[in-house]
């Protein structure tokens, strides 16, 4: 019979051991009626050789190895008892610790999400990011030719594979016709082994054979699973048939699997609905294309790469004299590509949240023990009786188990929604984050933060209880034992104190940053600012683009509400490319940099962003590709190149097929981060150079709904192949660039805010109690002719002097952690002294109201009745 | 030997006591009581507190098992059997005592006068 029979079958078993010993004790008194008893003498005879029936059964129960379970059954049922007659005591607790533990597992999981877990790749721990340029710089900069990937992925010794995709997505968006309006789908250029080579297979269909990924091959395209359900409602008859991208019938092949997720894990926030096999002899003229991803071979590390390729790589370039960029490259793992830079943040957030769970558990314990305290004597009592001390603890211990089981059990659903509430957060630009989930290492992980939480507030106040004297708590009152407990609780709420004064620190020094990335001038004006993307055909032919655009802009303007219009091939803080500027007469030095970010732009684009020309004139229609070549330059570029000189008429090379000439200066504007410093930028007259699409921007006080109908009625006059695209708020780039930050103060701030009211709770409750207690000699103070303003008074004063103890620990641990956070800080000192000020003075104030509101009801002590009880 | 005279059977000697009445045959617990009071002519007077934990201990460890069966009496009563496992351990418990006894009996006896 298994253990687990003995435990389940108990019923039977003693069903049994009753017969057993029942047949043993009739024997006996028959045995003792033999030898010549009486019925009456055999049986007490019988009774006395037993020696307790109780006794034996107790001690063949115990044989069964199952009375502990028993044993907390029992004490579970009269825990559950006790928990539900104190009713507000479970449920404060219950609350506090799911906060504690819910805010944990959601961090922890999204710690898991984006740090620890690996990517969804097959092999994903082998795959490494391979940036030009020593990965600094635009996007330019960082990506490389063909030739560059062909003959690197040829000679490269540690890796076993490459594979690459065109991240300027605006060359791959495809216009979707030929059924409904037409649609501008956001397109991936990926190479023919991206798929194979990351180990992803397609949920419907097949990837693409070799013959589609040549020029001139078979047209073919991949959906993704988002795209085939919003699109073609999941219909599987799709694969195998064609749709019309860009007037040319495209088969579609297969469908993505739903966990693939491109933006997520390459450039969050950015949708990919098709991916396409891009010939590499289509791109090969086009300049830095590509973004290489690299599988290492196995047992080769980043570092052996990266050491190959300092030597391997100038030696390619050396070969290939006609290149004009370096091959000088930083290799990092593709996971340290996609979140290293988030590892501080999210550390941050982990250690917040941890001291979130130090402070729910200093409140449990708190509570704990003003609840032992009030059952002191049931304790004593059971003690007296003849209760061991190891049952004692057990039992308070089991409580706190049973506490942390029904927070946890919260505490999982707290976090399921904030999970889930975080991963629908589309815009976002964290990775990963689409993917967050509660799953089986979250479990583990909110065990083992119970199971701490647990031992940490219940062993304190069971170790306290077990060890109370019972004769000093069975007198009816110990005046001197409640000190001991007073100065634990204090204690407690001096560390609730301290560790929420650290994350108010930490979270004001954070949210003060943010507020000066709110503030910082991005050089353009995104409210009031709206882009939409449009679509024209110019054949190529700079002449008939000017005339094309500078209609539609002609149309657009006159539009009722429409302060400004103008188009630019890139919107700022959106996508991003660059080319050199190098002003006539500089020498050239090899190790300079001459990157320049670049902007076709439409005259009446710097109103319509919201830009500001310094010097000089504007763009005009009269620019075209016959007259001589003009560029506008941002400050950032007059400095670098024309230091302390007027830029204005002056020459520079880099730009188109020889000199340019400088027509104008605008002010600095951030092009590719918002905290970032502004980079040197070039506009360049959409006449004469070449666009990479359009994006029209309107400035207007109308909404974008209102404006929607009537911009689409006109570009569609224009050209009725114009998609339904949305209108796009600039002011959604800014957000998006700034989410991140955004995202973390956000949290961070919350988390502060719920130390925060744990601690004032906690404040309350210990000042609450020490009131409570004290009813009688408040009554006696008050009799002999203590007035009510200083009984308040002294309980104030003691709340102030609690709290500011804490403060006094927290600043100074503050400083410390403020310092360690200095890099996620933006214009704000690690010391900021408002910072530290307004911090305090919030705790302090909510300490204050803490201990109003017990001094009020001390003060409102009727000595009549305070000493009458009791 | 006494009957009144009883003395404490060291620990776990009582378990190979058990084995060696049950490896007997089927039997139930009183008899087994009744039978090693017997074999040690009185010495031994096994309580129902020790003897049927005792029980109850080796056929949890599957050294014994039990089935309801008729008694003599004609009343039903719970016999005790040996299992394969259980005769493997009377055995290896059974030499194990024949060397600690004889052991200790080098000890006690002390021909040569070694230990004084």
């Amino acid at each position: 019979m298994s253990w687990w029979q003995r435990l389940f079958l108990s019923k039977q078993l003693e069903q049994e051991l009753d017969k057993e010993l029942r047949f043993h004790f009739e024997q006996q008194v028959a045995e003792n009626m033999r030898a010549g008893m009486t019925d009456e003498q055999a049986r007490r005879a019988t009774r006395l050789t037993f020696g307790g029936l109780n006794q034996v059964k107790e001690d063949c129960r115990e044989s069964r190895g199952t009375l502990w379970v028993t044993s907390v059954a029992q004490d579970l049922r009269f825990i559950l008892r006790t928990l539900r007659r104190d009713r507000a005591f479970t449920m404060i607790a219950v609350l506090i610790l799911a906060l504690g533990i819910g805010a944990n597992v959601a961090v922890f999981s999204l710690v898991d999400t984006i740090l620890l877990r690996p990517l969804p790749f097959h092999n994903a721990q082998r795959l490494a990011w391979i940036a030009g340029n020593n990965g600094a710089g635009a996007l330019s900069d960082t990506t490389f030719r063909v030739d560059a990937y062909e003959e690197i992925r040829r000679h490269s010794q540690s890796f076993q594979d490459m594979t690459a995709y065109v991240p300027f997505f605006a060359s791959s968006d495809a216009k979707m016709t030929g059924s409904g309006e037409p649609r501008v789908l956001a397109g991936v250029w990926v190479a023919g082994n991206f798929f194979p080579m990351l180990g992803i297979q397609p949920q419907l269909g097949r990837l693409f054979t070799p013959e589609e990924t040549v020029k001139g091959g078979r047209p073919a395209v991949l959906l993704s699973y988002a795209f085939w359900q919003r699109r073609f409602s999941g219909n599987p008859a799709i694969v195998g048939q064609a749709i019309t991208l860009n007037n040319r019938a495209v088969t579609v092949v297969g469908v993505l699997p739903a966990g693939f997720d491109f933006g997520g894990v390459f450039h969050p926030g950015v949708r990919a609905d098709i991916f396409t096999p891009v010939p590499m002899d289509d791109i090969r003229t086009w300049g830095h294309m590509l973004s290489i991803i690299g599988l290492l071979k196995p047992g080769v590390t980043v570092r052996q790469a990266q050491a190959e390729a300092d030597v391997v790589y100038p030696q390619i370039r050396a070969a290939h004299p006609d290149w004009t960029t370096d091959l000088t490259m930083k290799i990092t793992g593709l996971k340290e590509h996609v979140s290293g830079h988030l590892r501080r943040s999210l550390i941050v957030l982990w250690c917040a949240v941890g001291l979130i769970l130090l402070i729910a558990c200093a409140n449990l314990s708190n509570l704990l023990l003003a609840r032992a305290a009030a059952r002191s004597k049931e304790f004593a009592m059971r003690s007296a009786l003849g209760a061991r001390r190891s049952r004692l603890v057990r039992q308070l211990l089991t409580e706190s188990l049973v506490l942390a089981s029904m927070g946890s059990a919260f505490g999982l659903a707290i976090a399921y929604a904030i999970i889930l509430y975080l991963s629908r957060q589309g815009p976002i630009a964290l990775p990963l984050l689409s993917s967050a989930r509660i799953d089986a290492s979250a479990l583990a992980w909110t065990l083992l933060v119970a199971g701490a939480a647990t031992v940490f507030f219940g062993v304190v106040p069971s170790v306290r209880m077990s060890g109370v004297n019972p004769q000093e708590s069975l007198k009816d009152r110990g005046a001197g034992s409640g000190r001991k407990h007073d100065r634990m609780r204090a204690a407690l709420v001096v560390s609730e104190v301290a560790l929420a004064c650290v994350l108010l620190v930490g979270a004001g020094l954070l949210l003060r940053s943010f507020l000066r990335v709110l503030d910082v001038d991005l050089g353009f004006e995104p409210s009031h600012a709206y882009a939409v993307k449009v679509d024209f055909d110019d054949g190529g032919k700079a002449a008939r683009r000017g005339a094309i655009l500078e209609e539609m802009l002609r149309r657009v303007r006159a539009l009722p509400g429409i302060e400004a219009a103008g188009i630019s091939d890139k919107l700022p803080l959106d996508r991003n490319r660059s080319w050199d500027l190098l002003a006539k007469g500089k020498p050239y030095s090899k190790t300079e940099n001459y990157d320049v970010f670049v902007y076709i732009v439409t005259p009446g684009y710097l109103d319509a962003i919201g830009m500001h020309l310094r010097q000089g004139r504007d763009i005009h229609w009269s620019d075209t590709a016959t007259s001589p070549p003009v560029i506008l330059i941002n400050e950032a570029a007059a400095r670098r190149e024309w230091p302390g000189q007027d830029p204005i008429g002056r020459e520079a090379y880099g730009i188109g097929n020889g000199l340019t000439r400088v027509i104008g200066v605008v002010s600095d504007v951030h092009e590719s981060s918002v905290e970032g410093a502004a980079n040197p930028e070039v506009f360049v007259p959409i006449t004469q150079g070449n666009p990479e699409g359009g994006e029209l921007v309107v400035r207007s006080k109308l909404a974008p709904a209102a404006l929607a109908g009537s911009v689409m009625t006109t570009l569609r006059s224009m050209n009725p192949g114009q998609p339904a695209v949305e209108f796009r708020p600039i002011q959604q780039l800014v957000d998006h660039a700034i989410s991140p930050r955004r995202f973390f103060v956000l949290l961070v701030g919350t988390f502060a805010g719920l130390g925060l009211l744990l601690a004032s709770l906690g404040i309350y409750g210990v000042i609450s109690y020490s009131v409570t207690q004290q009813t009688q000699e408040i009554g006696i103070r008050m009799a002999l002719g203590a007035t009510q303003a200083r009984v308040q008074l002294g309980v104030i004063v003691r709340t102030l002097k609690l709290a500011f103890i804490g403060i006094a620990v927290g600043v100074g641990a503050s400083f410390a952690i403020a310092a360690l956070i200095a890099s996620l800080l933006f214009g704000t000192s690690p010391a900021d002294p408002i910072t530290f000020a307004c911090m305090i003075l919030l705790l302090v104030t909510v300490a204050l109201i803490a201990g109003y509101l017990p001094a009020r009801r001390a003060s409102r002590i009727d000595p009549i009745v305070a000493l009458r009880c009791n | 030997m006494d009957a009144t005279t009883k003395f404490d059977l060291p620990q776990g000697t009582l378990d190979l006591l058990i084995l060696r009445v049950v490896a007997l045959g089927p039997i139930h617990g009183y008899a087994i009581a009744q039978r090693i009071q017997q074999i040690s002519r009185n010495a031994l007077q096994v309580q129902q507190g020790s003897l049927y934990p005792a029980l109850h201990r080796l056929q949890y460890k599957k050294l014994l098992t039990a089935k309801w069966a008729e008694s003599e009496t004609g009343r039903d009563a719970k016999f005790y059997e040996l299992t394969a496992r259980g005769r493997a351990q009377l055995k290896s418990e059974t030499e194990s005592w024949g060397r600690l006894t004889d052991v200790v009996a080098l000890f006690l006896e002390d021909p040569q006068g070694e230990l004084s």
